[in-house]
């Protein structure tokens, strides 16, 4: 199943950047054409020959095919275009812990938060005030991420001046495993990290309130009452516990639209990440680093997904492995 | 009110706010519950009998509230205590078998954390060895394998289920039971076994209980007195014996010729009409529309639960005035 999966996005992967108008060489051309390096004639149908060749563009289609198909299951992601010497596979290893990083992180937070949050807005002995946050969260979780990260940098990188306005890492720094460079990282990291959680929390927080309703009208809940359980347990052990289930499959879900709404949060926030990496690939029209992009994306989801049905079985009991 | 009873319950009024409106669910019920034995409630759906078995463990739930009374369990009224008392009464006093046995389990929860939780909740300070030994020994009575202490409450059938909810009730060895329609969700066959199952342990504790249920087979062999509830009102409490024989109250001797019986070949007799709605009860007694003794007096006066003999008492103005 899992093979599948890969090998149909593998596939489509392929298909898809060469359905789009323009070809890269092409591209090159035109901006080297632009800036007037470049004059035309014989000479410069020989070196587009040249790239064709090197870069199997030359190739009939099927064979471009099978070629690539080998290739990506071999993790051979081919050279990029654009960066040309440069492999795909290295660029992607080198945005990739940024982007982990910061979903990884940021999303745990939003799914924790956001289902505690949740489970108390439907408990009923949760204090009063606790209520009041369900329209805060419907408007959080209408708002797309992009629009608030812009907004957040208005405020915290531009009128107030206290966060950084984008990156990683402050310019001029050299990444190090060192206090001073990881609290630079934070600094940096909190604006985009907030504007996912911000968004994505109210998801989390009322998903998790529409299930525990349900859960808290369950006969089970009422027995854990009647044996005179003290209400944490009966909160975490038997409502909490049960609601959450359908909220880890929603997770499983939720990792995919995660990891390419971040492609936005990180142009917005100029975040040398996965996205920054498929934004710049796209505009170029970098075939392989889309490619490359677009598969390693699609190979995160059903990572996810896959690592998800193997935890499922140790949440549920009656769900076999 | 003797001391021997194990729970005496008088005047209790449950009522739903229906906005301004309230709806009274369990209206002046008066009961005395004594030690080892077994009363019966019976009625039909939305008589109340399930609201008076929440509202005495106060499990009850908002738009439900208790309008007044008292429930006499230990030499407190339990209607009276502040939550977290009230906490430590439910299960070590006053425990229940829920009607939902499928689904009264956590599915996620292994059956010996579910038996365990119970008995820490109630701080009786026992080690660990103890409580497993404890749960071990409490399975076997109820007639379960003792390895069901490390399942999952989807690998059991229903009548293994209700197994563990009354190994469950009994954990703490309660002086009460309450037992709202415990075999409802069984099939007959399955029925029949769980309820000696019950009826044996709350012999060997001597515990009383209270039955909740519309099966009056099931009553005629389980309870040893009987209440039938009305619209939220008990008419009749009998020992059972007498009850089959001599039903007082109209009700009761209607309800008894619903029942087809192995002796006598009858047409059998339902009620006529149906149980009135609790927003729009009718003056008088609330089943004089349905009675087919109905007097004047019925429509403008509403009778009392009166003593008419030694243990019986019914709510009805011909049976008083035969008995005066």
């Amino acid at each position: 199943m899992f093979i599948i999966v890969v090998i149909l996005a593998a596939t489509l992967n392929f298909i898809i950047p060469r359905l789009a108008p323009g070809d890269p060489i092409g591209a090159v051309l035109e901006e080297l054409r632009a800036r007037g390096a470049s004059s035309g004639g014989d000479a410069e149908d020989e070196i587009v020959a040249a790239y064709r060749a090197r870069f199997g563009l030359d190739q009939p289609i099927h064979l471009q095919y099978l070629r690539f198909l080998f290739n990506t299951l071999r993790f051979d992601l081919g050279y990029s275009i654009s960066y040309y010497p440069q492999k795909v596979e290295a660029a992607l290893l080198r945005s990739l812990p940024w982007t982990v990083g910061l979903l990884a992180f940021s999303t745990l937070i939003s799914f924790a938060a956001g289902s505690f949050f949740g489970a108390m807005m439907a408990w009923p002995r949760a204090p009063g005030f606790m209520r009041r946050f369900v329209p805060m969260f419907m408007v959080l979780s209408a708002v797309p991420y992009y629009l608030l990260g812009l907004i957040l940098v208005y405020i915290f990188a531009f009128v107030m001046r206290i966060l950084p306005l984008g990156g990683a890492y402050s310019s001029g720094t050299v990444p190090r495993l060192d206090l001073e460079f990881l609290l630079d990282v934070m600094r940096h990291g909190a604006l985009p990290a907030l504007s996912i959680v911000l968004t994505s929390v109210g998801f989390w927080a009322l998903g998790m309130r529409g299930v525990m309703v349900t859960v808290l009208g369950e006969d089970y809940l009422t027995l854990a009452e009647a044996k005179g359980l003290p209400d944490r347990r009966i909160f975490f052990a038997y409502a909490m516990r049960n609601a959450l289930l359908p909220q880890v499959t929603s997770l499983a879900i939720a990792l995919g639209t995660v990891a390419s709404g971040s492609v936005l949060v990180e142009v917005v926030f100029n975040y040398p990440g996965i996205g920054w990496l498929l934004y710049n690939a796209l505009r170029s029209s970098d075939y392989y680093m889309v490619q490359g992009v677009t598969f390693f994306l699609i190979l995160t989801v059903a990572v996810s997904v896959l690592i998800v049905d193997l935890i499922y079985p140790l949440l549920d009991p009656r769900i076999e492995r | 009110m003797s001391q021997d009873t194990a729970l005496q319950v008088n005047n209790l009024r449950v009522s739903y706010m229906a906005g301004e409106q309230e709806v009274k669910a369990v209206d002046d019920v008066t009961f005395s519950l004594y030690p080892g034995e077994r009363l019966g409630i019976v009625g039909e759906s939305g008589s109340g009998k399930t609201t008076l078995a929440l509202a005495l463990m106060k499990l009850h739930k908002p738009p439900a509230y208790i309008m007044g009374g008292e429930a006499m369990l230990d030499g407190s009224d339990i209607l009276a205590l502040e939550r977290e008392d009230m906490r430590q009464t439910r299960w070590s006093k006053l425990s229940l078998i829920p009607q939902g046995s499928m689904n009264s389990l956590n599915p996620v929860v292994k059956i010996k954390h579910q038996m365990a939780d119970a008995i820490e909740a109630h701080e009786r300070g026992w080690t660990r060895v103890q409580i497993a030994k404890h749960i071990g020994e409490l399975l076997g009575r109820v007639g379960l394998p003792e390895s069901v202490a490390e399942m999952y409450p989807h690998e059991l059938s229903g009548g293994m289920k209700q197994r563990v909810c009354i190994a469950l009730a009994i954990i703490l060895e309660p002086s009460v039971i309450i037992a709202d329609e415990p075999t409802s969700a069984l099939d007959v066959v399955v029925q029949r076994v769980v309820m000696q199952t019950l009826n044996e342990v709350q012999e060997q504790l001597n515990a009383a209980m209270i039955i909740i249920g519309h099966d009056m087979g099931l009553m005629a062999q389980s309870a040893d007195r009987l209440a039938v509830m009305y619209a939220g009102k008990m008419v009749e409490v009998s020992p059972i014996g007498s009850f089959f024989s001599d039903p007082q109250h109209p009700y009761s001797q209607l309800l008894i010729s619903s029942l087809p019986s192995p002796e006598e070949k009858r047409e059998l007799a339902a009620i006529p009409g149906s149980q009135p709605s609790l927003l729009e009860l009718p003056t008088g007694c609330a089943f004089h529309p349905r009675c087919p003794a109905v007097v004047d007096r019925c429509r403008q006066e509403i009778p009392l639960l009166r003593r008419f003999s030694d243990e019986r008492r019914a709510a009805c103005h011909l049976v008083e005035e035969t008995a005066s």
